[in-house]
């Protein structure tokens, strides 16, 4: 087994690796350079800002050079206001990080609950309710559901108060973000706890007299949870892309609107750092549920 | 062996007669096709969608506003035109109508701009729909390609190319976009400047190019799975040992179970290629304005949200319309398509 994983980490820096390649190569390919100003600075006062931040060297040292930073933690420096990258991400991430990680929570754990309540209530009015609420919920975009909450509940009804700094209030962005995968989730589980409860060992544990409590605790949901781990890589994946909309919308200090803010700027800096940073996170959580998977699933042997 | 020639010989007429026909034969098509044609809830989602395409082609004619025309009286812009709700006159319009003059109504309103909103989101839709089935089509004809591929030759070959999907897959695609767009925006937009791509912008090409280097391996995966199933299948086996060639293998057996599994792959895929386009569009990546998307015309809703709530809910309700029917069609194709579910 160990093997496995250990193909599966490398596999995943070696990912890291070519996201982080493609990203400072794509934007390098950008004309004019990071200095490109209406004003063309004193062509000896360029030099010396080519020298300074290693744009004389070939591209090649300069990716490694780039690379070697960013394993020291050193992004460079925002276009926009001259601060710390790595200070700019280290602040407005732990506010993505708790609203995403909320959500999660919320669309893993209704969802899981509804899903086996509509399984268990096949065809009853339950089960008609719930699939019909996810499938109509699994067609809403987030940046439309994030809109028409704010506008009815903060705006309207002014029920919620608007997000800020001294005030969060986290109500709203976490329901926008977490409806989508909950639903989805809904309905993975509902098909796949009915595909548990009509195996034979079902049958059989019924024939021998084991109480449906049991069975469905004890036997049908671990069965039912295994491919909803499997869902777990790209809900992190949405989670993230969605977390720069919800945030926009309610104007919430997070990673996301600095994100879109600097693709509006176009701060180079800042983008390739983010981007670098949401696919470092993305792939590592995918690792993570992955291994997860194949731990749990008893059916899949190790190549 | 000892054969009793005498029961081979052909049937009789009464023996024909006493055959009960239980159900016609038909083809694996033409028995998916009934199938759906029961699914209320797809034919719906299908008369819905045809409902639609039928709009974004009729009201450009019948409505005799331009996307970007700025609505004029007179042939004076009209200043009094902004923000009108819904199937309501700005006051030059109404002078305009008391003397006589035939004006269209605006079904939805107006924008900001004093443009007619209700031809801007049909041109948004225009321009959702097109970005999702062609960002659809290319998926299916590179994934089919390299899926059939990897999985018709097998061995080392699949190996290779799966690897290549491996690593593919687990590249975040929407960053990528991004990324994409924000370079390409830089460097081509000098270079397509009058050409009629200019008029989509660099973005959607970005979206296009991007679909097509990314989206198209979990078809290709897709693909490769059925063809290496449906190989091992003793049917085919059967085709085989009966002296079938492999081109009627392939035509009659491998394609039919294949060709199920991609049309509802697609029709999945169109509403999530609708949906990046129109949260490209929301972030500022999408279309270039004036051109409208229903995902920009959502974002530029939100500045007057509290006045005008309609703005938001026109554009909204359209992307959700569209995603919902094409996503209770492909549910339905999948339970007519799906041969275990035999009635």
């Amino acid at each position: 087994m160990w093997k496995y994983v250990l193909k599966r980490v490398a596999l995943a820096i070696f990912t890291i690796f070519i996201i982080i390649a493609i990203t400072f190569f794509v934007m390098n390919a950008i004309p004019g350079g990071p200095f490109q100003t209406e004003k063309a600075p004193d062509p000896a006062v360029q030099k010396m800002l080519m020298q300074r931040y290693n744009l004389d060297k070939p591209l090649w040292e300069q990716f490694f050079i780039y690379l070697g930073n960013i394993f020291h933690g050193d992004f460079g420096i925002s276009l926009k206001n001259g601060r710390e990258i790595s200070t700019i991400i280290g602040e407005s991430f732990r506010i993505s990080a708790e609203i995403g990680g909320i959500a999660i929570v919320v669309a893993l754990i209704p969802g899981l609950i509804f899903g086996s309540l509509a399984a268990l209530m096949r065809n009853r009015w339950e089960d008609r309710l719930i699939m019909f609420s996810s499938t109509v919920f699994v067609a809403v975009p987030s940046f439309v559901l994030a809109t028409i909450l704010l506008l009815i509940f903060s705006l309207k009804l002014k029920l919620i108060p608007v997000w800020t700094v001294d005030n969060p209030n986290y109500l709203l962005p976490i329901i926008a973000l977490a409806l989508y995968p909950m639903s989805y989730i809904t309905r993975l589980t509902k098909s796949s706890m009915l595909d548990a409860l009509g195996q034979d060992y079902v049958r059989t544990a019924r024939a021998k007299g084991v109480s449906e409590t049991r069975i469905i605790f004890k036997h049908a949901l671990r069965n039912a949870l295994i491919p909803v781990i499997t869902y777990l890589g790209p809900m992190t994946a949405y989670i993230i892309t969605g977390s720069l909309v919800v945030e926009t919308v309610f104007t919430i200090g997070g990673l996301g609107t600095k994100f879109v803010s600097s693709i509006n700027n176009r701060d180079y800096p800042l983008i390739m750092a983010t981007t670098i940073f949401l696919a470092v996170l993305l792939v590592f959580l995918t690792l993570l549920s992955d291994l997860v998977y194949k731990l749990v699933d008893p059916k899949i042997n190790f190549e | 062996m000892q054969m009793d020639l005498s029961k081979f010989s052909p049937a009789s007429d009464e023996e024909k007669q006493q055959i009960t026909q239980m159900r016609e034969s038909t083809t694996f098509f033409k028995d998916g096709m009934r199938k759906l044609r029961k699914d209320p809830l797809a034919m719906i989602s299908i008369a819905v969608l045809l409902l639609i395409v039928l709009t974004i082609f009729i009201a450009p004619v019948i409505v005799p506003y331009d996307y970007q025309e700025m609505i004029a009286v007179d042939g004076v812009r009209d200043r009094t035109a902004k923000n009108l709700p819904p199937f309501t006159y700005s006051e030059n319009e109404q002078a305009a109508i008391k003397s006589g003059e035939k004006i269209f109504p605006h079904i939805f309103g107006t924008d900001q701009l004093s443009r007619d909103y209700f031809i801007r989101v049909v041109y948004g839709t225009r321009v959702s729909l097109t970005v999702g089935v062609f960002a659809s089509i290319i998926v299916l004809i590179i994934g089919l390609i390299y899926g059939s591929v990897s999985g018709y030759f097998g061995g080392k070959v699949d190996l290779i190319l799966m690897r290549i999907v491996d690593i593919i897959y687990a590249l975040p695609d929407l960053l990528m976009i991004i990324l994409l767009s924000v370079v390409l925006d830089s460097t081509l937009s000098r270079a397509l400047e009058g050409t009629a791509l200019a008029n989509i912008g660099t973005n959607m090409l970005s979206i296009f190019i991007v679909f097509g280097l990314l989206y198209w391996v979990s078809m290709a995966r897709l693909v490769r799975g059925q063809i290496l199933s449906i190989k091992e299948n003793e049917y085919i086996l059967a085709a085989k040992a009966l002296g079938a060639k492999s081109g009627r293998i392939i035509r009659k057996h491998i394609l039919p179970n294949c060709i199920s599994v991609i049309i509802i792959s697609t029709a999945l895929q169109i509403p999530a290629a609708i949906f990046t386009e129109s949260f490209l569009s929301f972030v500022g990546l999408g279309v270039q304005a004036p051109m409208p998307s229903l995902g920009s015309l959502a974002s530029a809703a939100r500045e007057g949200l509290q006045s005008y709530p309609y703005k938001l809910l026109f554009p909204a309700l359209t992307i959700c319309l569209i995603v919902l029917s094409f996503n209770l069609l492909g549910d339905g194709l999948r339970d007519a398509f799906d041969p275990k579910l035999r009635r």
